[in-house]
């Protein structure tokens, strides 16, 4: 029959069949699905909006800090430390692992008592596993006289606050 | 008149009865045949194999590691549905309902108690699985996909045991969770990320309290299972439990029911 020899004939080597056409436009939009659905997915897994405290702290007039003294809070997880040069607050939150650490009235230092990571009073580490020096915060005095942390941003250390 | 009957009796009339039939259609009969369709038509036991050889059942040869996790799985999915119905995911009553578990809802100290103690027995269980594995070389060929298998499996566990350490939602919890999700933000540039999307936020708070709970219930639940599937049927795909072919047939003589398998 004519159909058959047709169809037997080889095939002509050209550079593009339908099928595989239809096969290259199936996967690319396979693809651009998939990459949309990761985006799609880590936008939706990210909150907008979150209910967390304001990371801006009242700790109140600065003289109400004694010299030579440091304030520890652990509702803001800072340090307000007043030394000779000026205040400085520093964060509280271990640079390991996220535990709180703890002033040492005693000893001078302040230690985490999760993994025994030790620091000075102006951050620096002492000795411990954690990588990195705790971080000082933005801190400044606001219109109303009142010292204002933001524990969101650091600043370089032994940058004073001279009032 | 009717001829009173014995159990065993009563037990052929139901089998051959039409509305079992309709459920189990291997049918009656205690022939190696309807044995093996027992298995192979039923779509739980068709994972397992039709036939094993009487070493590989035998306990010294697996001391049932596997089945003892299988079976802790049970208890912590019977005892982690039941402990839904008077927990609420939320800051406010997280801790308030454990302890009402704990104190006020009846059998409610001894299913959690039986949830805690069956998922440390599990992470233990899994763990001497694998060893037991890898001392008597079972994971070798063709066996190293069901190895890997089991990897994910570990994953899995330890996940579904560190997820379900916050939803007390005390002290304990916040901290070890607070910790341990620090280490994601050790993963080099997208670490952050990663800490982000899992707690969703900035601090273990509500949001984390909520993933945790989704991920301990939901989604890592339906993949141990999917993976438990895939790990029992592939036992039956690598050719059964592994038997150490070193072992000398003349210890168990009347040992293999298919002897002529076995090889020198």
């Amino acid at each position: 029959m004519p159909d058959e020899s047709q169809a037997a004939t080889p095939k002509l080597p050209t550079e593009f069949d339908r099928r595989a056409f239809f096969t290259r436009v199936g996967l690319r939009s396979l693809g651009i699905a998939a990459a949309g659905t990761i985006v799609f997915t880590y936008e939706f897994l990210s909150p907008n909006v979150l209910f967390e405290p304001s990371p801006i702290v009242n700790l109140g007039k600065p003289d109400s800090f004694a010299v030579n003294s440091v304030t520890m809070d652990v509702n803001t997880a800072i340090y307000l430390v007043r030394a000779e040069e000026g205040f400085f607050a520093l964060s509280e939150v271990c640079t390991h692992l996220g535990c709180l650490t703890a002033w040492n009235q005693d000893l001078g230092i302040i230690v985490c008592p999760c993994h025994g990571s030790k620091f000075t009073r102006t951050g620096e580490k002492i000795e411990g596993p954690a990588p990195k020096p705790l971080p000082w915060l933005k801190t400044w005095v606001s219109d109303d006289g009142d010292l204002l942390v933001d524990r969101s941003a650091n600043i370089p250390p032994l940058q004073y606050l001279r009032i | 008149m009717k001829i009173p009957m014995n159990a065993e009796q009563t037990i052929e009339k139901v089998r051959g009865s039409r509305i079992w039939r309709s459920v189990f259609r291997s049918g009656t009969g205690n022939s190696t045949l309807h044995r093996a369709l027992a298995i192979q038509q039923n779509i739980f036991l068709h994972l397992f194999a039709t036939k094993v050889r009487k070493r590989m059942v035998r306990f010294s040869a697996t001391w049932y590691l596997g089945t003892l996790t299988l079976g802790t799985f049970l208890i912590l999915v019977i005892t982690g549905i039941l402990l839904m119905l008077y927990y609420h995911p939320s800051v406010p009553q997280a801790y308030a309902d454990m302890k009402d578990l704990q104190f006020v809802v009846s059998s409610g100290l001894f299913l959690r108690n039986l949830h805690r103690w069956s998922a440390q027995l599990m992470v233990f269980l899994v763990f001497a699985h694998m060893f037991k594995v890898f001392y008597r070389g079972a994971y070798r060929t063709p066996r190293e996909f069901n190895w890997v298998v089991g990897i994910v499996l570990l994953l899995i566990t330890l996940l579904l045991s560190y997820t379900g350490y916050l939803l007390p939602w005390d002290q304990l919890a916040f901290w070890a969770i607070t910790v341990g999700s620090n280490l994601s933000s050790a993963v080099p540039l997208v670490g952050n990320k990663i800490h982000f999307l899992l707690l969703g936020g900035n601090q273990v708070n509500a949001n984390a309290l909520l993933r945790f709970y989704v991920l301990h219930c939901v989604v890592l639940p339906i993949m141990a299972v999917l993976f438990i599937a895939v790990h029992f049927w592939r036992i039956r795909k690598d050719g059964g439990l592994y038997v150490q072919q070193s072992e000398p047939k003349a210890q168990a003589p009347s040992d293999s029911i298919e002897p002529a398998q076995e090889v020198k």
